[in-house]
């Protein structure tokens, strides 16, 4: 079953994804991902005032059977970490692109958005990388 | 390249994701890994356990080689008995954890691990060739001829009075019986009410060719009282919360069972005594430096293997052998080796979690034992 992939977002290869607001972002994991993991037990993000640095690790998601780190997508500095995900870790699961929403940034550099995948190439991405 | 189960097809057929292990194709979880768990633990489960291996003894001196390689009594269990037992290097470091199953007093089945089939078979044939030379037992590895499948849970037992019959359903804890198995042919099977996940239940043996008709009876006839397949990684969680150990994990050749908390398994008073007995007695002597414990976690964290257990000081004193969230305990739980005194129930320890110090705290196993 080929897993969800939202329009009108970017994405990673790690499987991150974010929504460009202006300035800010919202950024989470992929419904690959949390396929991939299967039940989420834990997750750690910054809090507000983390910083990120693109393609450097900001947190970690633990599955019953691993560790997974989070990729940053774009640097920038986390002005809101959810709650909700870390109080209910199956959340990502559940929600990866709504309610388990990870953090919110202030984007520090607005050229790296350029680098990030459209759905439509993370779709094909996907594809590749099942066969 | 790695081998496949007689059952492959039926786990790629019920949307398995699948993971290599110890050279095996097997399912890791066929959805939620937590809801495969929760269902052992409350209705029950039905696992492809059919990677792990068996090695057959045979002869006037069956038992008396089962009883050279392995720390418990193999000579004093009935026909019908399996017994969990070592198998120990001449240092005391454990070769293979496994279960034993005396079928007669000439006919010894030795189910060991997936991952260790080809080493144990070849300490077996050295342990014979050194001390049975020529005599009255043969060593055969038939793992290719056995499939085994694994159906765990407190109901279990009903599905099998309704299918197997009231014999095999009385079967006592860690007895085993052939049988015929009730579908098409009648062809036989061995039933043993054994198992690694802490509920009651029933490991299966059969050939490979009648492990589909298994595997499909079983699903078929117990899914309206809950029964799921389930994968490797809900396996891992139930042993775990049962205070069981993995090879490789939290056993291996350099880990002696005085260490590992499995003295139990230990008979020191067998008559031809054991392979790698002088090393625990020497061990026994001289103090033993490290116990297996079992750790909950008192801080948001998870541990792993590997992951170092400090002292509250910062001092090391052992480090994480097997950990995880347990699914049905709702916490963080862990094995770990740790240095004396520091393994008394009560003791404070920390976990270093992502170089973050978290506390914890050394509890009694198992974490998890059915009612």
């Amino acid at each position: 079953m080929p897993s969800k992939v939202i329009p009108g977002l970017k994405y990673t290869k790690e499987h991150e994804w974010a929504r460009i607001e202006g300035e800010h972002a919202t950024i989470g994991i992929t419904d690959h991902a949390q396929a991939q993991l299967g039940d989420v037990v834990y997750v750690e993000i910054p809090g507000a005032g983390g910083e990120l640095t693109q393609n450097k690790t900001f947190g970690v998601v633990e599955s019953v059977k691993a560790v997974s780190d989070l990729f940053a997508p774009l640097s920038g500095t986390v002005v809101e970490a959810n709650e909700r995900p870390v109080n209910t870790p199956e959340l990502l699961n559940q929600d990866p692109y709504g309610n388990a929403w990870l953090i919110k940034i202030k984007i520090k550099n607005t050229s790296e958005v350029g680098e990030l995948l459209d759905a439509s190439a993370y779709e094909s991405y996907l594809a590749e990388i099942s066969k | 390249m790695t081998k496949r189960t007689p059952l492959y097809a039926k786990h790629i057929e019920l949307g398995a994701t699948m993971m290599p292990f110890g050279g095996w194709d097997m399912p890791l979880r066929y959805s939620s890994e937590r809801a495969e768990h929760m269902a052992v633990r409350t209705a029950m489960g039905l696992f492809d356990v059919s990677h792990m291996g068996e090695i057959m003894l045979e002869g006037a001196d069956a038992c008396a080689l089962a009883d050279r390689l392995v720390t418990n009594d193999v000579q004093q269990c009935r026909a019908g008995q399996a017994l969990y037992a070592c198998m120990l290097n001449e240092q005391g470091g454990i070769v293979d954890d496994l279960v034993a199953y005396k079928i007669s007093p000439d006919s010894v089945m030795l189910c060991v691990n997936a991952s260790n089939i080809d080493k144990d078979y070849a300490w077996v044939c050295r342990v014979a060739d050194a001390e049975f030379r020529g005599e009255a037992v043969r060593v055969a590895n038939m793992s290719d001829r056995y499939a085994q499948v694994a159906l765990q849970g407190p109901r279990a037992p009903a599905l099998a009075e309704r299918l197997f019959g009231s014999p095999i359903a009385a079967l006592g804890r860690y007895y085993f019986t052939t049988c015929a198995l009730p579908f098409a042919g009648s062809p036989a099977g061995i039933v043993a009410r054994t198992g690694y996940t802490g509920e009651d239940g029933f490991e299966i043996f059969c050939a490979p060719e009648n492990a589909v008709a298994l595997w499909d009876l079983l699903l078929k006839e117990g899914s309206a009282d809950g029964l799921v397949p389930c994968g490797l990684s809900a396996r891992d969680t139930l042993r775990l919360e049962a205070g069981m150990c993995l090879y490789g994990n939290d056993i291996d050749d350099t880990t002696s069972p005085l260490e590992a908390g499995l003295g139990w398994t230990i008979r020191f008073d067998k008559p031809h005594g054991f392979v790698g007995m002088e090393a625990l007695q020497k061990q026994k002597a001289e103090g033993i430096k490290r116990k297996l414990v079992g750790l909950e976690l008192l801080e948001r964290g998870i541990a792993r293997h590997g992951y170092a257990v400090t002292a509250p000081s910062g001092e090391p004193i052992g480090a994480v052998s097997s950990g995880t969230f347990a699914p049905y305990l709702e916490k963080p739980i862990a094995m770990a080796y740790v240095d004396l005194p520091h393994n008394q129930i009560g003791s404070e320890v920390r976990v270093t979690v992502r170089d973050r110090p978290l506390a914890a705290r050394v509890v009694k196993l198992p974490f998890y034992k059915r009612k």
